[in-house]
């Protein structure tokens, strides 16, 4: 077996400011890591240079792709990224708007996934939308509904159904329950935490949330101004803290 | 203001020029969109500026010309275009379709079918298919590059879930030699099989949008849909054409009266009087 | 199966002027399969903290411990999983509840991850409740709602409803009534058995001498300065 994700020497500056800074891990099949700081420390930079939406000044991504085995996605076209990103990459923005189409049903939004790798069948396309709808407790009822007629949390499940529906081998994830109530937040983790084990997904998931980390992830990456200043076992990092600065993220949260 | 006032097809020659390099890099390319430096042309934007540009880029002095809006020859955009270039390039006009070597049209193919040597010209208002399924041109731009086009199959899909079938009757987006997804301009879906292998040029011009797109003579042309819901051209059901007869023209709904009073007759009027013609003789 | 060898642990407080705190050393210990080990000493000299070590989520800064194979010192974060997985359990006092997640499979998800079928998985964790005594009426529901009591037995059916080559308990029987107690050592019993390798903490004297085949003084382990 091999890393799903190996990468190395990460680097991405703004001008004289650091985005991240000579980042490194691997991160195995069926691994879900987590990457926590607080705004500015560079975990979304991080995740934009992982998943291609940014490109890194330095360093490499290599992904173990099915077809052609480990290949840097910094060497790849716009066209064989783009592919991965609607076949074996996923990837849940914080605010649903920023991953759904608005302006097209949640069945829709399920199925573009599918279209857009060749499905042409409208039965087959639709069952399988409607199959993920309800694998994310929405109502299926409600498929041919627009986005913007559901709550933040539906919204947020029907990203995940969208995201999923292609099965992908490896998702990241910015802020998932960041804009929700707690009560949905909750809710939220549970269904994401059983899909992830249940598919064997890879993730990494951006987060400053401290629970949502010690619930998903198995592994933690801690960052602070673009530097990757400890990782580890997800409840070692939490539990035994062993950097000042993760030290003080952990003796900050609040218990209630 | 006497003829010989204008270039010959109004446009100058390096105008024309340029027009020309952009009309052979389209057809080099069936289905993708050139971009070409659209003139400001004697006539509103919407009447068809792109298509006559197009025209005068196309037109020799041998040639003849027909002109049809809507599929009828006397319709005031037909009317006008039709005397202008009378006017500036002094060219033969025809109405009958068999008799033209160069036919502007704006929303319909003829009836007729077209043969080896035609040029049809469009007016195309928005090239871009995916316009408003994805506001950026930047990124349209980029999905046709990398032939990403499972949006395009989402809006028939959003038809189907609302409508049942697929709703767009007009300006049906075809994929062009299995490549590029095309905006066939505002033409009824009825006449999207015509596009298919014709033996005519078919050339789209888009003024206001500055794009020229072609389709290459016998250019394989097909309708976007979904296996189980296959692509149907449809007409008014179980209609005849009330002038002619025919039944397998696309058809008008004209009303007679302000008491409900209406008639169907065929859009391509110089297919109705050759077929009325015909049948006196 | 458990072996701790010279192991040591202090704690830096970056946050309070660098305050080193050596909380543990020289540490040594050995559990063979069939044995069961108590640790001993007053409250707050390392028993929890040499259990954690022993678990993997506080760092080992001295000496080594291996667990079923495995020098928890150079383990990746995967290969620590993995030896939870399969080859270590461990029974806190508390349960960790997760919304919305009924005790039923809280009590089979051991089992599942290991690739247990899920009738199969499902089937063990109803007999595992039903040996701690829940109430069937509360098997479909979380536990967030259970009394303490009633948490603490649900983790226990947790902890015991597959078989671990090494197991960990931290104080297993603490607030239990004596039924339940006693279904309680009958597990811890079978476990070694069964040739579990099983390091505890138990307040409760009475269990400790029904279950243990040896204790282990903390007191030993505690560093000079500490001790000074």
């Amino acid at each position: 077996m091999i890393p799903l994700l190996q990468v190395t020497g990460l680097s991405k500056r703004y001008g004289a400011h650091v985005g991240c800074a000579d980042v490194a891990f691997d991160l195995w099949p069926g691994e879900v890591m987590g990457i926590v700081g607080e705004s500015g420390s560079g975990k979304s930079t991080l995740l934009n240079c992982l998943a291609g939406h940014l490109a890194p000044d330095a360093g490499q991504v290599i992904f173990d792709t099915r077809e052609q085995g480990p290949r840097d996605t910094r060497a790849m076209t716009e066209a064989e990224r783009r592919w991965l990103a609607r076949t074996d990459w996923a990837y849940v923005h914080q605010n649903p708007r920023d991953g759904l189409r608005m302006g097209v049903s949640a069945g829709g939004n399920v199925g573009e996934r599918l279209m857009a790798v060749g499905a042409r069948h409208y039965g087959d396309i639709r069952g399988q939308a409607q199959d993920w709808l309800s694998r994310v407790e929405i109502d299926t009822g409600r498929m041919d509904d627009r986005p913007g007629t559901f709550s933040g949390g539906m919204q947020q499940r029907v990203q995940i159904a969208r995201n999923l529906v292609t099965g992908p081998r490896l998702v990241f994830m910015d802020e998932p329950t960041g804009g929700l109530d707690v009560s949905v937040q909750a809710r939220l983790l549970d269904l994401l935490r059983g899909l992830v084990r249940r598919l064997g997904l890879s993730v990494v998931i951006v987060t400053h949330d401290l629970a949502v980390v010690r619930l998903l992830a198995d592994r933690l990456m801690v960052m602070k101004d673009g530097h990757v200043v400890e990782e580890g076992l997800t409840d070692q990092v939490l539990d035994d803290p062993q950097h000042g600065y993760t030290q003080l993220l952990v003796s900050s949260v609040l218990h209630v | 203001m006497t003829d010989q006032a204008y270039n010959f097809a109004y446009l100058d020659e390096a105008t024309k020029r340029m027009l020309r390099r952009a009309l052979l890099k389209a057809v080099a390319i069936p289905g993708y969109q050139v971009p070409f430096s659209s003139r400001e042309m004697p006539m509103p934007y919407g009447w068809g500026t792109g298509g006559v540009q197009v025209t005068a880029a196309c037109l020799v002095p041998e040639d003849t010309l027909k002109v049809i809006d809507q599929g009828a020859d006397d319709t005031t955009n037909a009317v006008s275009i039709r005397s202008f270039f009378e006017k500036v390039a002094g060219v033969a006009t025809t109405e009958a379709t068999a008799e033209a070597s160069v036919i502007q049209t704006r929303h319909r193919i003829p009836e007729t079918p077209l043969h080896a040597g035609q040029i049809l010209v469009f007016q195309v208002p928005i090239p871009e298919p995916l316009r408003f399924l994805e506001p950026r041109e930047t990124e349209t731009r980029v999905m046709h590059a990398l032939e990403d086009y499972g949006l395009m199959q989402v809006r028939l899909y959003e038809d189907i879930a609302r409508h049942g079938e697929i709703a767009r009757a007009y300006a049906y987006p075809v994929k062009v030699e299995g490549r590029y997804v095309m905006d066939p301009s505002p033409i009824p879906k009825f006449d999207n099989p015509k596009l298919n292998m014709s033996p005519a040029l078919q050339l789209f011009g888009a003024g206001r949008e500055c794009r020229i797109y072609a389709l290459p003579p016998f250019t394989r042309v097909e309708s976007l849909d979904f296996e189980d819901y296959p692509f149907t051209p449809s007409k008014a059901a179980g209609q005849d054409c009330a002038i002619c007869g025919a039944s397998g023209s696309y058809l008008d709904e004209v009303i007679t009266d302000d008491a409900g009073g209406r008639m169907f007759v065929c859009s391509d009027t110089d297919y109705c009087a050759t077929r009325v013609q015909e049948a006196s003789a | 199966m458990i072996e701790v060898s010279g192991a040591g642990k202090r704690f830096v407080l970056h946050n309070q002027g660098g305050a080193v705190l050596p909380v543990m050393a020289g540490a040594f210990l050995d559990v063979k399969p069939g044995e069961c080990v108590a640790l001993v000493g007053p409250s707050g000299v390392g028993k929890s903290t040499l259990m954690r070590m022993i678990w993997g989520n506080y760092r080992c800064d001295e000496g080594s411990i291996r667990v079923a194979g495995l020098d928890l010192r150079d383990a990746a974060p995967r290969d620590i999983l993995a030896l939870r997985r399969d080859r270590l359990g461990y029974v806190s006092q508390f349960l960790r509840v997760i919304p919305r997640v009924p005790a039923l499979n809280i009590v089979a998800e051991p089992l599942l991850a290991n690739g247990i079928a899920e009738a199969a998985a499902f089937d063990r964790a109803r007999s595992m409740l039903e040996r701690v005594n829940i109430p069937q009426r509360l098997w479909s529901l979380s536990p967030t709602t259970f009394s303490g009591g009633e948490q603490q037995r649900v983790n226990i059916a947790r902890g015991f409803v597959q078989h671990w080559p090494c197991l960990l308990l931290d104080e297993p029987t603490a607030s239990l009534d004596a039924d339940n107690r006693a279904v309680v050592l009958g597990l811890i019993r079978e476990a070694k058995a069964d040739g579990a390798a099983i390091l505890g903490i138990f307040h409760d004297t009475d269990a400790r001498a029904a279950v243990c085949d040896r204790e282990v003084d903390m007191n030993d382990f505690t560093p000079r300065e500490a001790a000074a």
